[in-house]
């Protein structure tokens, strides 16, 4: 990915910044500049809180030039809890069972470690939910990530 | 708006075409139609193709196809709309003489892809996906379609043998086509066995990387008798669009693009999903022929896969689809594959599609779709 290309969607691949709708207040990821349902203009900043449900996944066997080094990965759709599907690579699924409809979270990772202009590209990939370690003392993990 | 007709067809075979560049396939499929079509004088010529600026490093690709079909100084331009270049080439061609701008128009659809590696090919297909949060995350073209085929998988319960009858019908027809890539049939076991690319789509779900080329000449039916065909009317022409992103989509598993051009086809045309005697649907994977079908009014949501399974998709059934291999048996090169699609709908309403024939053929349907169904092109033609 190119430098000033990466440049412009930290904030999005950062922070999962998307935009949203002042006057239908339909939210957006990725960020758009105008409301299609409404057309307005007045789109403003807004982040997503980056949990969600899995709504469809896939192991990639061939991984397209730029991605080898990382091979073979998976890929998911999100739904996120404020409504928007999300693309994005799946992490730590190694052992996991993975099923649609199961709670994912958003975490910080390299997309592209060996990029052809030497710097390393970070952005949101989600991983299966990790409870807060209060709800993990109180019921078994399997049992709770099924609720 | 004249009513528009085929008059010529020409194709070169589907392989993967070491020793010809782009430039010679292309010359071959132009001549071919012209010959067809009795050595008309074209006044334009729309060329469909997607991938030559990436892997051919040519832009400037009609000009370079003008060039060295002899066609100089002809007004030439490309049309891309990612893998539905060839319907896109060939509804530009419509429209130009549709307008009266011209009288004769030729439409090609070229695509070389075998010049590169996998991977190189890989990355060069997902640009038709969101370039900044599908492809820049690593997801493939083909990672696109396993995701809904996963999710229609989970949302109808349905097991991934339920999609073997569409790869098995494809390369059925395709044994019937001397122009296509993969000439012999294949079991289900085949389609079982055969290896995972993006779990749940294996190798036989997907269209293969080729190479090809294929060319209509059109003309305003007023000047038919120019011609030594009788002209296949294209009596429906349409194009769609829905979100460059499937996540973007408010239901991922309805393809809106292919309804919406299909419809607007339908109108034009004056027919509806039962009149439709062959179509020519998108199959790059399995679960597109199952979205088409359902998109377009044959199948209710689910019941796409229903269809391969009763058979009615078969050259004997109520709606034949990929009746001369499709995207899957007779191969895919991306901007030339709606074009080989109109060639083989002109074959049927000619009645030469030898033993792939739908005896009694009046109205076939083609449709090219790109992106994840982000953009579709439908025509109906009618003999």
């Amino acid at each position: 990915m190119q430098l000033p290309r990466y440049h412009r969607l930290r904030h999005s691949f950062y922070r999962l910044e998307g935009t949203r709708c002042a006057a239908c207040e339909r939210s957006f990821f990725p960020p758009r500049t105008l409301c299609p349902d409404c057309r307005s203009t007045d789109l403003a900043a807004h982040r997503f809180g980056g949990s969600g449900t899995l709504y469809s996944y896939s192991h990639m066997n061939q991984a397209p030039r730029g991605f080898a080094s990382i091979a073979p990965y998976t890929v998911g759709m999100v739904r996120l809890d404020e409504g928007p599907l999300i693309m994005a690579q799946l992490t730590d699924v190694e052992g996991v069972e993975l099923h649609i409809g199961m709670a994912v979270e958003m975490v910080t990772r390299k997309l592209q470690e060996s990029s052809e202009h030497g710097y390393i590209v970070y952005g949101y990939k989600f991983r299966p939910l990790i409870l807060p370690p209060t709800a993990a003392r109180s019921s078994p993990p399997d049992a709770a990530v099924a609720t | 708006m004249r009513n528009v007709g085929v008059v010529g067809i020409g194709q070169c075979p589907v392989a993967e075409h070491w020793d010809r560049s782009l430039r010679d396939i292309a010359t071959e499929a132009v001549t071919a139609a012209l010959h067809d079509a009795g050595d008309p004088a074209p006044g334009a010529l729309y060329v469909g193709n997607m991938l030559a600026g990436q892997l051919t490093g040519q832009e400037n690709v009609a000009t370079a196809v003008a060039d060295a079909a002899g066609l100089l100084p002809i007004e030439a331009i490309k049309i891309e709309a990612a893998c539905a270049a060839g319907g896109a080439a060939i509804r530009a061609a419509y429209l130009a003489v549709a307008a009266g701008a011209h009288d004769c128009v030729l439409a090609v659809g070229v695509e070389k892809m075998t010049d590169h590696l996998n991977d190189a090919v890989s990355a060069a297909l997902a640009t038709a996906a969101d370039a900044d949060f599908e492809a820049g995350h690593g997801v493939s073209f083909v990672a696109l379609n396993a995701l809904l085929m996963r999710r229609y998988m989970h949302d109808h319960g349905v097991s991934r043998e339920a999609f073997a009858p569409f790869s098995v019908n494809a390369h059925r027809n395709a044994a019937c086509n001397p122009q296509a890539m993969f000439r012999a049939e294949i079991s289900v076991d085949d389609y079982m066995s055969s290896p995972v690319v993006a779990d749940p789509i294996s190798i036989l779900d997907s269209a293969a990387i080729c190479d090809g080329a294929a060319a209509l000449v059109l003309c305003a039916l007023d000047d038919d008798h120019l011609y030594p065909h009788t002209p296949i009317r294209i009596a429906g022409s349409a194009c769609a669009t829905d979100t460059l992103g499937l996540s973007e989509r408010r239901d991922p598993m309805h393809w809106q693009a292919v309804a919406d051009s299909a419809d607007a086809a339908y109108r034009q045309a004056g027919v509806g999903p039962s009149d439709i005697d062959a179509f020519e649907l998108h199959d790059a994977f399995t679960i597109v022929s199952a979205l088409s079908l359902e998109a377009c009014g044959f199948a209710a949501p689910g019941d796409g896969v229903r269809m391969a399974a009763d058979g009615s998709i078969r050259r004997e059934g109520d709606v034949p689809i990929a009746t001369m291999g499709g995207l899957k048996g007779r191969g895919h090169p991306i901007g030339a594959s709606g074009v080989y699609q109109a060639v083989e709908a002109i074959q049927q309403l000619r009645g030469t599609a030898g033993e792939a024939q739908i005896p009694g053929a009046r109205t076939v349907m083609t449709q090219s779709v790109g992106g994840s169904g982000s953009v579709a092109v439908t025509h109906i033609f009618q003999g």
